[in-house]
């Protein structure tokens, strides 16, 4: 049982989650570009960076505050993009829920998607990992995204010159989140509901403030959730 | 520009906020046992959550300004295709590759 010693664990999460540094490095200079264009000096965007880790939520606080939007409907819009986590933070107490107090609010403040979709992963295919070896996995995962983020986001703010639009580093994050759901499709379910999230997220476009996303989300768990019963009553009768 | 005081108050609070969504379930739930129904709809969250972020990217990219891009798509489906048949390294390049060279084409 050497491979799940706690060391082990760090270094299997460090090295599973590195393809997404091609990810994260393009993502973070665009933050750190994008916010000294508009008008962020180096502390502040650093400041950002550090208190929310959370890219998506950060662009959108950007864009909103550029566009004057009154602060207190900047930060709900923002933070309704942040909702999924609390959808994460449930999904993990399973896995990582034993831990004490101070290492759980750690564990918070570091978690992102890439690593969270890594994590569930690994849990799911290892059901025979010690309690102890799946919170070193996760501190693996995520030791090695932000200090990417941090250190990029400098980078970026840093070197301050325009990344030219002809790039579309843009599109980097759509691809990112399509290569993070391709390895979670493993059974019918999963396809059911990450097909209702795609298409419920297209109806539900008009839902103000992001809210669309956990409106989606839910339609969608709740799809595979029920998947996943019809398919056990199934293989019930048929055995019986 | 963005006033200090607006950037300082949305920050701090984007924080807190970002932090409490974070700590809700583990904070709370620590240690306890969850519900049998609560498990059977948590195994869908990842697959639930990262369509409902990349397909309005890929279907009304704000960089079009909301038009359809046939690039796009293409390069979505490509990133899709391999991820399920290889892994996230290679879905990671299949989409960007296809993007760009289908923008260097056309």
């Amino acid at each position: 049982m050497t491979q799940f010693t706690a060391r082990k664990a760090f270094w299997r999460g460090y090295i599973d989650c590195a393809p997404f540094v091609l990810i994260v490095i393009p993502y973070s200079m665009l933050f750190g570009v994008m916010a000294r264009d508009a008008g962020l000096d180096l502390f502040q965007t650093m400041s950002m960076t550090v208190l929310v880790i959370a890219g998506a939520a950060q662009f959108t606080a950007l864009a909103l505050l550029q566009d004057n939007a009154p602060v207190f409907i900047a930060l709900l819009t923002s933070l309704a993009v942040n909702l999924r986590m609390a959808m994460y933070s449930a999904a993990l107490v399973p896995h990582i829920g034993h831990a004490r107090f101070s290492l759980r609010a750690l564990m918070a403040y570091l978690m992102v998607d890439q690593a969270f979709a890594v994590c569930v992963k690994t849990y799911e295919e290892r059901p025979d990992m010690p309690p102890a070896a799946k919170v070193a996995y996760y501190f693996g995962c995520m030791m090695l995204i932000c200090p990417f983020w941090y250190g990029f986001s400098f980078v970026g703010a840093y070197v301050g010159q325009a990344i030219p639009a002809s790039l579309s580093l843009d599109f980097a994050l759509p691809i990112c989140f399509i290569a993070l759901t391709g390895p979670l499709l493993r059974s019918v379910p999963h396809y059911v509901a990450a097909l209702v999230s795609g298409v419920s997220i297209l109806l539900f476009s008009w839902v103000p403030w992001n809210l669309g996303i956990m409106v989606a989300a839910t339609l969608a768990m709740i799809s595979g959730a029920q998947t996943e019963l019809y398919l056990r009553r199934r293989a019930a009768k048929e055995a019986a | 520009m963005i006033s200090d005081f607006d950037f300082w108050v949305l920050t701090l609070l984007l924080g807190l906020g970002t932090f409490l969504i974070r700590f809700s379930f583990l904070g709370i739930f620590g240690g306890k046992e969850m519900p049998e129904w609560a498990l059977l709809h948590l195994r869908y969250v990842g697959v639930a959550v990262f369509p409902a972020i990349f397909m309005p990217l890929v279907v009304w990219p704000p960089a079009t300004d909301g038009t359809v891009d046939p690039i796009r798509i293409t390069a979505a489906l490509a990133a899709l295709v391999v991820g399920l048949r290889v892994n996230v390294i290679f879905s990671i390049i299949a989409g960007m590759a296809t993007f760009y060279a289908l923008r260097f084409i056309f």
